[in-house]
């Protein structure tokens, strides 16, 4: 999938907005925030981290005995990626954000950085990733934190009690970023009543405040994209056709530098894509996790109730209608009503309510435990949820001027930062 | 004419296929009656991601499992044992000397699609490569600044405007469609009749086992520089999004 990572870079090129890096002493470069959330970390601007380390991937069966369907043939279990010391150390469980799973860029740099610090590590995909909501999930129903963070668990648990005889264990750690970050706080919470683990240390990495209210800011980046959001498919395409175009003019031999600068420098695309471009790579990532959900449930809700999918029926009509839905309709249609049904009396705002750090506030406020790193002009949260964040964190609350949603996450700095906030209390030396 | 090889691996494939496919096959029991789902195609006012259909997609997806089943059980873990024992310089000799030899199919098309400069660039490649490079096993030509530029039938009969046909998705081979699987097969018959005419072979013991060795290293090669997994993944829609993403692919491939 190179090619569409590259696509995805040389299409929302943004970097005539570079400018120098600002006198803040921050070297971060990108200023704008869905230029950096598409582009990332420049590659040297990235840490030095090992390229070989001791590393395998678990095929974990989370539910035993589980019947999956055979159209899902290719999902073996619940696939989790552990790095490990020779030695005693400590073990920091990191969680995937929307879509992601366990081996996705952002985790396996931040799995090196800890691995280089001396830690045991362990992935774990997102609840919202398809290996999750067919292999993990007990209700297969992902988005609630408080059922996520129970699946979570579970998953951690089944991890330690698999490694534990191959390993040795100071005491652990848990991070997370994004989606993951914020369901990293209700795992910890989780842990005080369960105590497997008795995390010494949590981090957040650019959390929802809220999930409901990010996802209508997310949705939002299809606002500004030719016809409104009805036409996912058709503003893809226009980027594609002035892609080629432009790609068929040049003397490029291959998409290397040279043509990602020559892009860049032709103001091809605009800021509005890049929000497109934002909010399509969201809709590819829900769209898997709908589909995975109705089939899982038998739920009705995209494909026909009852109907059994064979791995060679063609699944092409309904990845059309799940690109097509968003996060907000899955909410109102599909998982409302599918939580009104377990509790009765269940509203809307209460739902939503309990999809936020605000349910939990108790818990976190002023709780030495919890470290957030995020960016001022992080999209997927308001000037009033970076407030709540220092509030409920106090000094423990680091907000970077820029980077956008995760785009700084992979910068020098902010790895540095990620892994001093657990070495502090542990690690080995 | 089909080299020795070939022709070994093609039954061997064939019944990999019937094994791996018959395994899935079971009766359903009669099921409750279905329900028309909230949300269907029919509300859908949108361009489409692939403008042509997917003719032929029930096979294409039982042979999308099947090589994903071939990798599990044959080829992956052959890559892996070789990735294991094999030296890293080792194996990227390896790949150059396979490059080296597809260099061949390289001039051939760019001499079909008339790009004189890139023939000769390509030309230079290889006889850099074959001599200086020792038979191909370094790549000094690139660092002369002699870049590779793939070209094979597929894009020679796309360059001359032929259509690409129906998407299919061969065994072993993964997607492609009908143009360019005809390709394929010119590019290997042009392959084998300079094999023959060269007479590589003909002073050794066993030609046809080392026919047979060496095609098998050169899967093998192919199999381990390609990064690509089926279903990595887990993504329910991704035989979807690769036949877009291929199509794409090899559209930009023939404009160049």
């Amino acid at each position: 999938m190179k090619f569409l990572r590259m696509l995805v870079i040389t299409c929302a090129i943004l970097l005539p907005a570079i400018c120098r890096a600002a006198d803040d002493g921050y070297g971060y470069p990108l200023p704008g925030s869905y230029g950096a959330t598409v582009l990332g970390t420049p590659a040297s601007l990235k840490p030095e981290l090992p390229t070989e380390i001791n590393a395998k991937r678990l095929v974990l069966e989370v539910i035993p005995g589980m019947a999956k369907p055979e159209l899902f043939y290719y999902d073996e279990g619940l696939l989790c990626t552990f790095a490990y010391q020779d030695t005693k150390a400590p073990l920091v469980f990191l969680i995937a954000g929307t879509g992601s799973g366990d081996q996705s860029a952002k985790l396996m740099t931040l799995m090196k950085a800890y691995y280089q610090a001396g830690f045991h590590v362990v992935t774990i995909p997102s609840p919202t990733h398809p290996n999750f909501v067919v292999s993990a999930s007990h209700t297969h129903v992902p988005g609630d934190l408080t059922e996520d963070a129970a699946d979570l668990y579970w998953v951690m648990e089944t991890v330690w009690s698999k490694v534990k005889k191959d390993i040795e264990v100071s005491d652990f750690y848990l991070g997370g970023y994004s989606l993951g970050g914020t369901q990293a706080a209700f795992v910890a919470k989780l842990d005080e009543e369960r105590k497997s683990f008795n995390f010494r240390k949590v981090l957040m990495i650019n959390p929802a405040v809220n999930l409901y209210d990010s996802v209508t800011r997310i949705e939002a980046t299809l606002d500004k994209i030719p016809g409104g959001k009805t036409k996912v498919v058709k503003f893809t395409n226009s980027l594609l056709d002035r892609f080629t175009e432009f790609y068929r003019q040049g003397e490029f031999v291959s998409f290397n530098e040279n043509f990602l600068y020559a892009l860049a420098m032709s103001k091809l695309f605009s800021q509005d894509d890049a929000g497109g471009i934002i909010g399509v790579s969201f809709r590819i990532a829900s769209s898997g996790m709908i589909f995975a959900s109705d089939v899982m449930t038998n739920g009705g809700y995209v494909v026909p109730k009852n109907r059994v999918l064979s791995p060679t029926d063609d699944l092409g009509e309904y990845a059309r209608v799940c690109t097509h839905l968003s996060f907000l309709d899955y909410f109102n249609e599909y998982f409302y009503p599918y939580f009104q049904k377990k509790r009765p009396g269940l509203t809307k705002e209460a739902l939503i309510a309990a999809q936020g750090l605000k349910s939990i506030e108790p818990y976190l406020k002023s709780n030495e435990k919890f470290g957030v790193m995020t960016n001022e002009n992080d999209f997927i949260l308001s000037p009033e949820d970076i407030s709540y964040l220092r509030q409920l964190f106090g000094e423990r609350t680091k907000v970077y001027p820029r980077g956008g949603h995760l785009g700084n996450l992979e910068y020098k700095d902010n790895v540095a930062h990620a892994v001093d906030f657990m070495k502090k209390s542990g690690g080995k030396q | 004419m089909k080299p020795v090889a070939i022709r070994r691996v093609y039954p061997l494939l064939i019944i990999l296929f019937l094994a791996l496919s018959l395994a899935g096959c079971a009766t359903t029991s009669t099921l409750p009656q279905e329900i028309p789902a909230m949300h269907s195609v029919k509300e859908i006012e949108d361009e489409y991601v692939v403008k042509e259909p997917d003719t032929w997609v029930g096979f294409n997806r039982s042979m999308y499992k099947f090589n994903y089943n071939l990798d599990k059980y044959f080829l992956l873990p052959i890559v892996n044992g070789y990735e294991f024992i094999t030296p890293t310089v080792v194996q990227t000799g390896v790949s150059n000397f396979f490059d080296n030899i597809t260099e061949v199919r390289n001039l051939t098309n760019s001499v079909f699609q008339l790009k004189g400069k890139q023939s000769l660039t390509t030309l230079g490649r290889f006889v850099t490569n074959s001599t200086i490079g020792i038979a191909g096993i370094f790549d000094p030509a690139t660092s002369f600044g002699m870049q590779r530029q793939n070209e094979d039938f597929g894009q020679t009969l796309g360059y001359w405007g032929v259509g690409t046909g129906n998407y299919v998705v061969l065994p072993l081979f993964g997607p492609s469609n009908v143009r360019d699987t005809g390709g394929i097969v010119v590019d290997g018959a042009i392959r084998a009749g300079i094999a023959s005419a060269l007479d590589v072979t003909n002073d050794m013991n066993h030609p046809d086992g080392i026919k047979a060795a060496v095609t098998f290293v050169e899967a093998i090669d192919k199999r381990h520089k390609e990064k690509f997994r089926y279903y990595g993944t887990h993504h329910p829609f991704e035989y979807d999004l690769v036949r877009w993403l291929a199509g794409k692919k090899r559209e930009l491939d023939v404009m160049k």
